[in-house]
């Protein structure tokens, strides 16, 4: 409980209804898209400008309460969990779109925008914001930007990190970061956007970014290939990148998923191939149609039992609905569906997918892949029920092993979730502990006191393993 | 206590199901209207799962923020895991009403409305007269120039503004039988849903659909024991009155022997079909009301099956088209309506933006919640009238009603009307009315 005095200074910077600790409040913060977890915070907070979250962070400083920065609480690492209390800072009111600038193609966003809000600003000009996560619907900015978040275009477009030019951002001490801006170019000192992008939330808090923007690709084309054999799904994929070929979407479900999917919706995929990839490419229509011909040849090559080439809108989605509806599929499989993050290298696909099969099997757990192909970043996801302790137990078990296939490949924990609470204690088998080290500097300079989301990305204890280096 | 009520009336396990991904918020008309994570689907799960789990108690913020849900059940069909929130938001409006205290007239305008007049077509009837009488009488006129409304407040004098002429007869007397035939060869043996309210205020409407149907190639049957459909006992958390009645309408319909039931309000409509679960527990029950369940349809549905828009009059106007929320998240039923609209000659349909979003009538709604139901109608009307349309359609009482009173609010009146789909409909066939019958 926060002493009445606190809440008083709150409640004078934002307004009493802006500032809520009602139990129905911080019931409804207490959580975000992360199974299993949940804790309430002390009191919930709504800042609608930079000016009000310096002077929330200050009144946070000076009684050393913890402050969980939330966009649209979608993360699935635990992310805004206020584990320790203290206060939950909901920036879904600082929503506007400050300025579209077709001169220098940057689009500067306060953090509470949804990506799909963007998306649809800037199609309506002719213009192109590529990051497109899965939750885009919902997922603010802030949060894509302090998640580093990618998306289904991730292996042609890049990730969040790739469009983020400028930030401003308020430190823990109170004061206003400006980084970057409407520049390609900039090498004066330590790139602290970067550092910023990714930084769940422990660094600063994002107020504002200037994004770039490319021009929109002018048509897109779809295709379904389906393999008997997981080994050839992934070496089209090789096959594809190395004939110079990237792109625009190479997604990938397997057998687990495949099936679990076709009983959902009845779209006629047949159930016993062991994978398929579903591909797309966008830009100028021929080269999309010269690409799509290669792609289907590479495919045909590596005996795909099956290819589907939409010609028309309505045929390109159906064959999107294979993919789009994979999540719905699985969630509604058991009552806790599980949606992980592991990223291999794109060449070490199959091995990866396989070594999930095996580990599966092993502990007795229903866990189907889907993922972006192209980049190697797989959605392992286990349907289970947070009800049965002794299932979920071997739950745990069965994931580490995935995230130390992952790594033994030499892969990493997480490819787009983030760390969060949920991977704190595997991330030094990624960094290394001179890794953490260094990490832990980094943080300790930004927020001495470790105000801004405590206990995530750094766990008070690590899973004890050693780094494994790949030759 | 409301908290034991609650844990024992909620379905955990559809509340386990909940993934928290939040899919279902940017559909969420109250959610899009506070930015409030309790005023959203997965808040409001979360607060539900909370008081089961114990780590809350279901006090008056938590009461409020289920009041506040308009039960429109714009979260469903976008939701990945198949949440079935409508059947959670009555489950705690249940255990709600169970223990609430209501002040004594509230109870005594519930007991009144729910029980002794809603349940007993009769008394609809009458009450149906009485308005007429007030209506035509010139009572009206004088109440209205004496200024006695401006004591109600301004949602009711807005109602009272649009109130579409009421009757005291249903459309049983209208057309002096049960049985109306198929003119030419009968293809469908349907039951006619008449509805409460649809067959007091919006008899034209009612005669209408028969008309059509019988047209259209249906022998139309007129249960004569069906009663109100329950959806405002199930939404007020009425529930067991509303399985009461459910049970008379599965047995009206039953033994009328017919192929399709047909409704012409998406709230009825959504309600009928959902009479399996309500009735899944009750064994003598259960079967029969499958039966009626599968055989609800919507009337957009029963005529895309067989009308020939070739041969309707040409219209030249422009239309738009608000769905109603229970036709299209209950029901399922989206196409259907906008391609009998596109298909009438002459017309141009022009697409309402965010005309999948709630108007804010929501059965009584608009009523009990004033505030946010006037902002969702004003919202809705901004969007209306951008699309310059002379006619705007939908397939729902309560919501044309809304949208009535939301014209005259905008001050749109005299340059757009609000037409239900079937009167629409009737309009561009235009044919002898054969079957209409002596006023
Ligand atoms: C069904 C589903 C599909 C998903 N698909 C994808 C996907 O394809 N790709 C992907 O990358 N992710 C995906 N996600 C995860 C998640 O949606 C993204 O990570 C998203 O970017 C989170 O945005 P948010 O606004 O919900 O942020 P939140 O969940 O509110 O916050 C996420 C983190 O960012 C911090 N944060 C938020 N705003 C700020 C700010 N302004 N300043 C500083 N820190 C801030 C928070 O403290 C927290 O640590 C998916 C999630 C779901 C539920
Ligand atoms: S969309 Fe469904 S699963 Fe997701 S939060 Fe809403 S109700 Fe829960
Ligand atoms: S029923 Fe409508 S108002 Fe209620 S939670 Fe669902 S979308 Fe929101």
């Amino acid at each position: 409980m926060l002493p009445e005095s606190i809440r008083e200074e709150l409640c004078a910077i934002v307004g009493a209804k802006n500032c809520l600790d009602k139990k129905e409040a911080l019931v409804a913060y207490s959580y975000d898209a992360t199974p299993m977890q949940q804790a309430l915070p002390d009191v919930v907070v709504m800042p609608q400008s930079t000016a009000e979250i310096q002077q929330v962070m200050r009144v946070a400083a000076r009684h050393h309460i913890p402050i969980v920065t939330r966009g649209a609480g979608s993360n699935l690492c635990g992310g805004t969990i206020p584990v320790g209390g203290g206060i939950v800072l909901v920036l879904s009111r600082m929503n506007q779109i400050v300025e579209i600038d077709e001169q220098n193609l940057t689009i500067t966003v306060q953090p509470g925008v949804r990506t799909v809000d963007i998306h649809q600003a800037v199609e309506e000009l002719g213009l192109f914001y590529p990051p497109d996560p899965g939750s885009m619907v919902i997922s603010t900015i802030g949060g894509n930007i302090a998640l580093n978040s990618g998306g289904l275009r991730g292996l042609k477009y890049g990730t969040t990190k790739d469009y983020v030019l400028g930030l401003e951002a308020v430190l823990p001490n109170g004061e206003v970061i400006r980084t970057g801006g409407k520049l390609m170019k900039d090498v004066a000192g330590y790139d602290l956007t970067k550092l910023l992008v990714g930084s769940e939330g422990t660094l600063a808090i994002i107020t504002e970014a200037i994004l770039k923007l490319i021009p929109k690709p002018q048509t897109q084309r779809v295709m379904l290939a389906m393999f008997s054999d997981m080994a050839q799904a992934a070496r089209s994929v090789s096959d594809i990148i190395a004939n110079r070929i990237i792109p625009g979407t190479l997604e990938f479900l397997d057998q687990g998923t495949i099936r679990v999917v076709e009983d959902f919706k009845q779209i006629g995929l047949p159930t016993d191939v062991a994978a398929i990839l579903l591909i797309g490419q966008d830009g100028e229509p021929q080269t999309v149609d010269r690409d799509m011909g290669q792609i289907a040849a590479i495919c045909e090559k590596n005996n795909a039992v099956q290819i589907k080439v939409a010609t028309t809108a309505e045929e390109a989605d159906e064959v999107m609905t294979a993919r789009r509806s994979a999540l719905a599929a699985l969630s509604r499989m058991r009552p806790t569906t599980i949606l992980e993050d592991a990223t291999v290298p794109r060449a070490s696909i199959a091995p990866m997918v396989a070594a999930i099969q095996e580990i599966t099997e092993r502990y007795d757990l229903r866990i189907c892949t889907f993922g972006h192909a192209g980049d190697g970043n797989l959605h392992p996801t286990c349907m289970t029920d947070a009800r049965n302790t002794e299932e979920i137990e071997r739950v745990e078990h069965a994931f580490e092993e995935i995230f130390a296939a992952a790594i033994d490949l030499g892969g990493t924990i997480t490819g787009e979730h983030g760390v969060g609470i949920v991977k704190a204690p595997y991330l030094e088998w990624k960094v290394g502990a001179a890794g953490m080290e260094i990490m832990k500097g980094i943080k300790h300079a930004f927020d001495p006191h470790n105000l801004l989301n405590p206990d995530k990305m750094f766990a008070k204890q690590s899973r004890n393993r050693v780094v494994i280096q790949r030759a | 206590m409301l908290k034991e009520a609650l844990v024992k009336k909620l379905d955990y396990d559809e509340l386990s199901n909940c993934m928290r991904c939040g899919f279902c918020q940017p559909a969420c008309p109250t959610f899009r209207e506070t930015g409030y994570e309790a005023a959203s689907p997965r808040g409001r799960i979360a607060l539900m799962k909370a008081v089961a789990d114990g780590v809350m108690e279901p006090d008056k913020n938590f009461v409020d923020q289920m009041n506040l849900c308009l039960g429109c059940r714009a979260c469903e069909p976008v939701c990945p895991a198949g949440v079935p929130y409508g059947q959670l938001i009555e489950q705690t409006r249940e255990a709600i009403e169970e223990v609430q205290e209501h002040p004594w007239w509230v109870k005594l305008v519930r007991k009144l409305a729910f029980f002794h007049l809603f349940p007993h077509q009769k008394r609809m009837y009458q009450l149906g007269g009485l308005l007429r009488f007030y209506q035509r009488s010139g009572v009206q006129k004088v109440v209205r120039k004496l200024g006695v409304l401006s004591i109600l407040p301004k949602q009711m004098r807005e109602m009272e503004a649009i109130m579409p002429e009421a009757s005291g007869k249903g459309i049983v007397d209208f057309f002096g039988g049960t049985v109306i035939p198929a003119a030419g060869e009968r293809k469908y043996r349907v039951g006619m849903f008449h509805g409460c309210i649809m067959d007091v205020l919006f008899n034209e409407t009612n005669r209408n659909t028969v008309r059509i149907l019988s047209e259209a190639g249906c022998e139309v049957i007129i249960a004569p024991d069906q009663v109100c459909c329950g959806a405002l006992h199930a939404h007020s958390g009425e529930r067991e009155q509303a399985r009461h009645l459910a049970r008379k309408n599965v047995a009206a319909f039953h033994k009328a022997d017919v192929d399709i039931i047909v409704s012409n309000a998406g709230g009825c409509g959504a309600m009928l079909q959902d009479y399996d679960h309500l009735l899944a527990e009750d064994a003598e029950w259960q079967e029969r009301a499958q039966w009626f369940a599968s055989r609800v349809k919507d009337i957009s549905e029963v005529l895309t099956l067989l009308v020939e828009p070739k041969e309707w009059q040409s219209l030249p106007q422009r239309i738009t088209y608000q769905s109603s929320c229970h036709l299209r998240n209950g029901m399922k039923v989206t196409k259907e309506p906008v391609n009998l609209l596109q298909a009438i000659p002459g017309a141009t349909y022009v697409q309402l933006r965010e005309g999948d979003r709630c108007c804010g009538s929501a059965g009584i709604y608009n009523l009990v919640q004033p505030e946010m139901a006037g902002s969702l109608l004003d919202e809705k009307m901004g969007h209306v009238a951008a699309t310059q349309a002379d006619i705007l359609v939908t397939s729902n009482p309560g919501c044309l009603l809304q949208m009535k009173a939301g014209i005259h609010r905008a001050g749109l009146e005299g340059k757009m009307e609000a037409v239900h789909i079937v009167d629409l409909l009737a309009r561009v066939q235009q044919k002898e009315k054969p079957l209409s019958p002596p006023e």
